[in-house]
């Protein structure tokens, strides 16, 4: 039995006081007296309800042919114009055919059906204590005629079995789901030495001379298409490349990874992902759309404003003997969002 | 009917009726449930809308499924829509793009489909806003409440797992996000994103794997949970407003047959219909538009639909410096906070609130009578204050598109909202819990003095007054029905003989809660406070001379204004 008093009503109310001795509580008026409808008493304007809902089902089959007719009629075609014609007409023959029938259905239902509210008892949820008896005695009845109280090892073994089984699903589940499950590989890309970068999605590699101050270029590796998986590789190793005046570098995240005031960074946020696609020129900010991530390019793409922490990891570049931009290696740590194991 | 039907079409129909019963013995269902009455009010139409939302999701969703390729295979497109011709993308959007320029009536089902999950989602947030402001999950009801809320979560997986199928460049940043928060686990969270994923981000695997998800997994586990949820309405029976004649035992409404068969039955095709001249007139998602799938491009402004504009929100507001390094471990906070525990510290109390809130009122009787919001200050202050944190996390999640449209600084809105995140619900706390009882007072005012009339009435004397009418007894009985609820009371901490009481420390835990929630609070008038109102207003209002000024057919009651 619980100490606390629970609050069962107005039983538990004050009492009430005064000269004549007052109910705690108001009375409930009961429902008040229904009133019939215009078309309860008179028999023209329920004719002239019922001649509306059969104008809406009227307006349903109508629906229904200009759908039909759309349908034959016009033809899907090369530009935006037709396809938007045909889904119009399409639509509104659907939306006609069926809000036909609806509205039919709720002006019947509200002005032509019965519409005097009546009332039904609730019971309570809980079973009559009687029936609540008999289950609980069939419940030990059946307990008691399969012995297994008296069979410990039993019951064990039926838990056992029944827990064991789902392995036979999970275990060739889980080893094949993953792939190799050689999550290592999150850490590189691949970029490597003397790799050319070229521009996306077109391939062609870039001169240094081309990449003038102030310019955006947005880069892949050489090669991208003939990977295995082009668009994993492609989803770690794009890379923006800008050229800022020497002059206004105030840090490097690497020293010696630009080249002549052009810089490579990951393109792949640091915080979820997302590719970091727009260039400030004035800032000199990198800003990720998706959340916001600023990144500062003359100070080593370090985070300014936004949910990133982590600096854009920066590509080390040179050219080769043609004057193409290479990479010098690959990025000196994992690129995109953090994970647990990404120092290890 | 008393005399039986001799018409053919009767004949028939009750040989039907015949046959069945004989092999099922239905007619137990039917003499149950046929005349089964149900309550009317307009907000009980917001669950229906859910219902219905669905039931055009999975017509349209059969549709899309014959036409639709769930591969990530790389094809060629060669289809009339020239902006893409000759470009490399997967079979899935190649699909999406046949299924809107070459297949009649495909871009309607398209577009039904996801404006139909739009209001799916929008109708269960709405209905569960009603059911909990009018207390419907109390007691007998907080099973359904929790398959609601099992429910909501199931929807939103049905919407992100859709919205992704099509491999367009927005659903595929879409992924990326996801994996991005999915890796920032620890330990285990590189091979959760492997074990989505088949291996690396975004590989071969997903758009198969999403497309069983879309329309096997999640869709049968709602249909089951419908038929469920539904189930337990039927035998609670529908809660009701209070009013007159509708007490906690009883129900007053209408039949489900006929009238409710012809409502609710009417009521699904004006929503679908609804829907299709949505999707008739509004275009949404034109994947073509936005290209297949490459992780290089985005665009700005990128909004996700509308349901998970909250995480994105939250994403956004998070200051990066909370991602942490213990060791040589990774912890990125500065995801894992916004991207779960925030979702979960907002949704998660209001999931258990049918608990928290029995354990403050101590209450343990079954309650099918509606609570009107002002009567129940603390849910309602509780539940708007939490509904003023996801707004701000809504504004956020829009925080791009409200610099650019009202010439803004970014930096200075997210700073607002980091803020505004949490004083707002605050805020909103205590001015919604004042709101409460300032209505709660008036209800009283109402019921003790009446209605203003308007009518002023110089005494003899000199004295003005204004005429007060009294409220009809229907009128009063909304604003006196409720009972109130105080905070529990308890056993002292030592029986009578001094000896400490073992439970005492959990009962006054207890009566601690039931205070915070309970112990501000208005009562309703009891009958003895408005026999005295009336007494007093006959005396400040003079004797029986003038009460006899009012005199004019009905009798009014005088008090000062």
């Amino acid at each position: 039995m619980s100490s606390v008093d629970h609050y069962t009503g107005p039983a538990n109310l004050p009492e009430g006081h005064g000269p004549q001795e007052l109910p705690e509580r108001f009375e409930n008026p009961g429902l008040p007296e229904h009133k019939p409808r215009m078309g309860d008493v008179d028999p023209k304007v329920d004719k002239r309800r019922e001649r509306i809902v059969l104008a809406l089902f009227g307006f349903s089959t109508l629906g229904t042919i200009g759908f039909l007719v759309a349908y034959f009629a016009l033809p899907t075609g090369k530009d935006v114009e037709t396809i938007h014609r045909s889904n119009l007409w399409l639509g509104l023959g659907l939306a006609a055919s069926l809000l036909g029938i609806g509205l039919a259905a709720i002006q019947w239902a509200k002005s032509i059906m019965n519409n005097e509210e009546k009332v039904e008892e609730r019971h309570p949820m809980a079973s009559r204590p009687e029936v609540r008896e008999g289950a609980i005695k069939n419940l030990t009845d059946g307990a008691k005629d399969s012995g297994i109280s008296r069979r410990g090892l039993l019951k064990s073994a039926v838990v056992g079995s029944i827990l064991l089984f789902p392995l036979t699903i999970a275990v060739p589940l889980i080893g094949e789901i993953g792939g190799d499950w050689n999550v290592s590989k999150l850490k590189h890309t691949m970029w490597k030495k003397g790799l050319r970068l070229t521009q996306d999605p077109s391939g062609r590699p870039i001169k240094a001379s081309d990449v003038t101050i102030g310019s955006v270029w947005h880069v892949i590796p050489d090669g991208l298409d003939k990977t295995a998986q082009p668009l994993n590789e492609k989803a770690k190793a794009v890379v923006l490349v800008v050229r800022l005046d020497p002059r206004d570098i105030k840090s490097e995240q690497i020293p010696g990874a630009s080249y002549e005031g052009i810089l490579a960074f990951s393109k792949i946020c640091t915080h979820v992902g997302c590719p970091v696609a727009l260039y400030e020129q004035q800032t000199h900010h990198l800003l990720c759309p998706c959340h916001q991530s600023t990144f500062d390019v003359t100070n080593g793409a370090k985070v300014v404003f936004g949910p990133a922490k982590r600096p854009l990891p920066q590509l080390p570049i040179t050219v080769d003997d043609q004057g193409y931009l290479v990479a010098q290696s690959d990025f000196d740590q994992p690129v995109g969002p953090s994970f647990w194991e990404r120092l290890r | 009917m008393s005399t039986p039907n001799t018409s053919a079409a009767g004949k028939a129909a009750g040989a039907t009726a015949d046959w069945l019963d004989q092999r099922t013995g239905v007619g137990v269902a039917v003499k149950g449930l046929a005349r089964k009455l149900f309550p009317e009010h307009w907000s009980f139409m917001l669950g229906e809308i859910a219902l219905y939302s669905f039931i055009t999701l999975l017509i349209t969703g059969v549709f899309l499924t014959m036409f639709f390729v769930p591969s990530s295979t790389d094809v060629t497109y060669t289809g009339p829509w020239a902006a893409l011709q000759g470009t490399t993308m997967s079979a899935a959007f190649a699909s999406t793009l046949r299924l809107s320029f070459e297949v009649r009536g495909g871009l309607l089902m398209r577009q039904v489909h996801h404006w139909a999950a739009l209001i799916f989602l929008a109708a269960i947030v709405t209905h569960m806003l009603r059911v909990f402001f009018t207390g419907a999950f109390r007691k007998p009801r907080e099973i359904n409440w929790i398959i609601g809320f099992v429910l909501l979560t199931l929807g939103l997986a049905a919407g992100f797992s859709g919205y992704s199928l099509p491999d367009d460049v927005l659903s595929g940043n879409g992924l990326r996000i996801t994996d991005g928060l999915i890796r920032g686990l620890p330990i285990i969270g590189t091979y959760v994103s492997y074990f989505v994923f088949g291996g690396e981000f975004p590989g071969q695997d997903l758009i198969p794997r999403l497309f069983t998800v879309h329309v096997l997994l999640v869709p049968g586990l709602i249909l089951a949970l419908v038929g469920l949820h539904l189930a337990f309405v039927f035998m609670h029976k529908h809660t009701q407003f209070p009013g007159s004649g509708r007490t906690n035992n009883n129900v007053v409404g209408y039949p489900f047959f006929p009238v409710y068969t012809a409502k609710a039955g009417g009521f699904f095709f004006i929503v679908f219909g609804v829907i299709a001249l949505l999707g008739a007139t509004m275009q949404i998602n034109p994947v073509w538009n936005y290209g297949p799938y490459d992780p290089s491009p985005v665009s700005a402004g990128a909004q996700p639909d509308w349901y998970m504009l909250f995480l994105e929100g939250s994403l956004r507001l998070m200051p990066g410096a909370a991602e942490v390094v213990i060791g040589n471990f990774t912890i990125p906070l500065n995801v894992l906070i916004p991207g779960l525990v925030a979702p979960l510290v907002l949704l998660g109390p209001l999931a258990v609130y049918p608990f928290i809130e029995a354990y403050a009122t101590g209450d343990h009787r079954e309650h099918h009578l509606l609570d009107r919001p002002r009567n129940a200050p603390f849910r309602t202050a509780f539940g708007l204050s939490i509904l003023a944190a996801f707004f701000v996390l809504l504004l956020a999640g829009s925080n791009d598109l409200l610099a650019t449209h009202f010439h803004l600084s970014l930096n200075d809105i997210t700073w607002t909202m980091r803020f505004a995140f949490f004083i707002l619900p605050a805020i909103v706390f205590t001015v919604t819990r004042r709101v409460c009882l300032a209505l709660q007072r008036k209800d009283r005012e109402l019921v003790l003095h009446g209605h203003e009339s308007g009518r002023i009435v110089r005494f003899a004397s000199g004295e003005y007054i204004e005429v007060h009418t009294p409220l009809d007894e229907h009128e009063r009985w909304i604003r006196v029905q409720h009972e109130p609820i105080r905070p529990v009371q308890i056993a002292p901490a030592e029986d009578a003989r001094g000896v400490r009481r073992k439970r005492y420390g959990a009962d006054a835990r207890r009566r601690r809660v039931s205070r915070l929630f309970f112990e501000t609070r208005v009562e309703p008038v009891t009958p003895a406070e408005y026999a005295a109102a009336q007494e007093h207003g006959a005396l400040e209002g003079g004797d029986g001379e003038h009460r006899q000024v009012t005199a004019s057919g009905e009798p009014e009651s005088i008090s000062r204004s």
